[in-house]
């Protein structure tokens, strides 16, 4: 079978330069190399819109760097279009597009139409159909009326809505986004979202690789989804498939008062997983506790009491796909 | 897994068209972009007239002293033995002040094209890895000289239209008068100029990005000792009068396309000045060792682009800001 993009047992280690190989760290131990993915095996099949889960280092934006032929592995060979990056880039790059979160791209005195202009022109776009293209992108995203606006003085929404922009106008078969909407409104997330969910299923043989801090955006958006930590991919399926993976599980939300150790509960058996995230504002931790059956909730309780914690909230609830995340990564996303 | 056949973009005319545009289109924020800023007239066309008329100002003192001379009886060394002879002397003397304020003007237009070789072509890419710009240039189809092609362009045009703002004004603020000989070769001369300058920067640019940051300080160390260096407020001949330590001077500055081609055009503009002797070479030699030096700098930043792109995937970390 023919993917958009597979990867066989690709691993990439960055290995420090030397000066900084000789700098100590904190506990007096060198630096030493780092393997961001490690014999990764993915599969991404043509039309797909595929999400990449995974906290910060895990390895998902080297994965894409190596897709996009950006950054050769160090191991494992990597495919995108049936092309091998390492040998033959450049009928990649005729092929793909990618935009990240928070991209700060272009040149803050061209304008959006300009700026969008000038990177069609380095995939080969007709002046002519670029122009179009451009116009009717401009229109779909809400961002018309900002065409002949200085790029400086767009705020960070409108300018990630050109950035998707440029990313679409090229009309790539296979388009990278990373972490897309990361720091944008509700309205510019829901823009984005609905025109790369409607890109790939209304066009044939369009393929997405998106990488998400937002479980409901994965959930919502993606076909598969891949669960990547430390450079592994952990899990790989639909988000049924994987919700379905820790049904026989019991989750558990509680909200107590903020408890700085949350490691005892670890140690209460039957207790497989937990993630912990502290509410500043309203001074409490909210705990995800996955659970083989509801029998520790009664200790988990106990524990919280006797850390001089109150419990503010209790909830049993069906697997979503933070649950199987945390499940699986031991933690949250953030 | 076999690779698909037929690729997209494979044919050469389709390559050729690709890179086209893609010259053009990484030229335009130069041209376009960069006049979108009305303030460039007074930073980089009346504020370099500054730096001229300091060495016009000392030039004519000069020259009145030595035309003061002259109207006094003395020619040069020896007492005027006619009032013929006088009035060559303070003929020459005119014709060799001008030469002088000439090639002054002429040399402060040219820091123009140096400054934006130093500033805007061998730091670009440094500048564009830091706004995020580099990335998606390495991973979009087109030729990487085709991207040094395009800012070269770019910066070529939007410094003619300034330099030629300075040189206007200079020749007519300094009332110089201008003997040109040869436009033909005057024209050959500049363009020849400009692409070795260019090739210069874009072999520069692969190179700085290397350096990383160290390469800011490089390009302010390479401004004033290259302005002396390479004569562009004084015909840099002069430095073969000067003794051996002046000699090694002059033959580094000719790696310097600016010395050589400056030196050429003075010489077309204002022929017979100073009797010949501050020339370097006649302007037909400085033209084929401009040539020959073009040629190699672009060779050589074809040759730092291709070593830069490789490093850059091999080690991850030019091409992304935080890495």
């Amino acid at each position: 079978m023919e993917y958009a993009v597979e990867t066989k047992a690709l691993t990439r280690v960055f290995t420090p330069r030397r000066k900084i190989l000789r700098k100590k760290t904190a506990n007096g131990s060198a630096e030493g190399p780092v393997t961001a993915l490690d014999r990764a095996d993915l599969q991404i099949r043509d039309g797909e819109l595929f999400g990449l889960l995974g906290p910060n280092g895990a390895g998902k934006t080297t994965l894409i760097k190596i897709l996009c032929t950006l950054l050769l592995p160090t191991e494992g060979q990597a495919f995108v279009a049936g092309f091998d990056v390492t040998k033959d880039p450049f009928p990649i790059r005729t092929r793909i597009n990618m935009v990240s979160g928070g991209e700060t791209s272009g040149y803050g005195l061209l304008t959006t139409r300009e700026n969008i202009w000038m990177f069609s022109q380095f995939y080969g776009v007709p002046s002519k159909v670029a122009k179009e293209k451009i116009d009717t992108l401009l229109h779909t995203f809400g961002l018309y009326d900002k065409r002949d606006v200085k790029v400086r003085t767009l705020s960070s929404g409108q300018r990630q809505k050109m950035n998707m922009i440029r990313g679409f106008v090229t009309d790539p078969s296979i388009l990278f986004l990373d972490e897309p909407t990361l720091g944008l409104d509700v309205n510019a997330s829901r823009v984005i979202r609905d025109y790369v969910m409607d890109w790939v299923r209304k066009r044939t043989g369009k393929t997405v690789l998106l990488t998400t801090h937002y479980m409901m955006e994965a959930d919502q958006m993606c076909d598969r989804i891949a669960i990547i930590d430390h450079g592994r991919i952990l899990a790989c399926d639909t988000p049924e498939a994987l919700k379905r993976r820790i049904r026989k599980a019991t989750t558990f939300r509680l909200e107590v008062d903020t408890m700085e150790n949350t490691s005892p509960f670890l140690n209460i058996k039957g207790v497989k997983n937990l993630s912990a995230k502290n509410d500043i504002a309203k001074n409490t931790t909210n705990l995800i506790f996955i659970l083989e059956d509801e029998s520790p909730v009664s200790e988990i309780l106990s524990t919280v009491v006797s850390h001089g914690s109150k419990v503010h909230h209790l909830q049993k609830s069906e697997p979503t796909l933070e649950d199987v995340f945390v499940s699986m990564v031991g933690r949250g996303l953030e | 897994m076999s690779a698909p056949t037929g690729t997209v973009l494979s044919r050469l005319p389709q390559r050729i068209r690709l890179n086209l545009q893609a010259i053009v289109g990484r030229a335009y924020p130069r041209v376009v972009g960069a006049n979108r800023e009305p303030s460039w007239i007074f930073f980089e066309a009346i504020l370099p007239l500054l730096g001229i008329a300091a060495y016009v100002f000392i030039y004519q003192a000069l020259g009145d002293r030595a035309a003061a001379a002259i109207v006094g009886g003395m020619c040069g060394d020896h007492v005027c033995v006619s009032a013929t002879e006088q009035a060559a002397y303070l003929a020459a003397t005119k014709a060799n002040v001008n030469a002088l304020i000439g090639s002054t003007v002429l040399g402060g237009t040219m820091i123009a094209f140096w400054l934006n070789v130093l500033w805007s072509m061998a730091s670009q890419l440094y500048w564009e890895k830091e706004i995020g710009n580099l990335q998606l240039y390495m991973m979009a189809p087109m030729s990487r000289m085709a991207l040094l092609g395009g800012m070269a362009l770019g910066g070529m045009f939007m410094t003619s239209v300034r330099a030629t703002t300075t040189l206007v004004t200079g020749v007519l603020v300094f009332s110089v008068t201008l003997q040109l000989t040869s436009p033909a070769l005057l024209l050959a001369v500049f363009f020849v100029t400009l692409i070795a300058l260019y090739g210069l920067g874009m072999m520069l640019a692969s190179l700085y990005l290397l350096w990383g940051r160290e390469a800011f300080n490089l390009s302010a160390l390479l401004e004033e000792p290259i302005f002396f260096a390479s004569g562009f407020y004084f015909p840099a001949g002069g430095f073969a009068r000067a003794g051996g330590l002046g000699r090694a001077v002059l033959t580094a500055a000719t790696a310097i396309p600016a010395t050589l081609g400056l030196d050429a055009m003075r010489q077309i503009i204002f022929p017979g000045a100073w009797g010949g002797t501050l020339w370097i070479f006649s302007p037909e030699v400085e033209l084929a060792v401009l040539l020959v030096l073009a040629v190699v700098f672009l060779f050589l930043a074809r040759r730092a682009l291709a070593y830069l792109e490789n490093l850059a995937r091999r080690e991850g970390r030019l091409t992304s800001r935080h890495q």
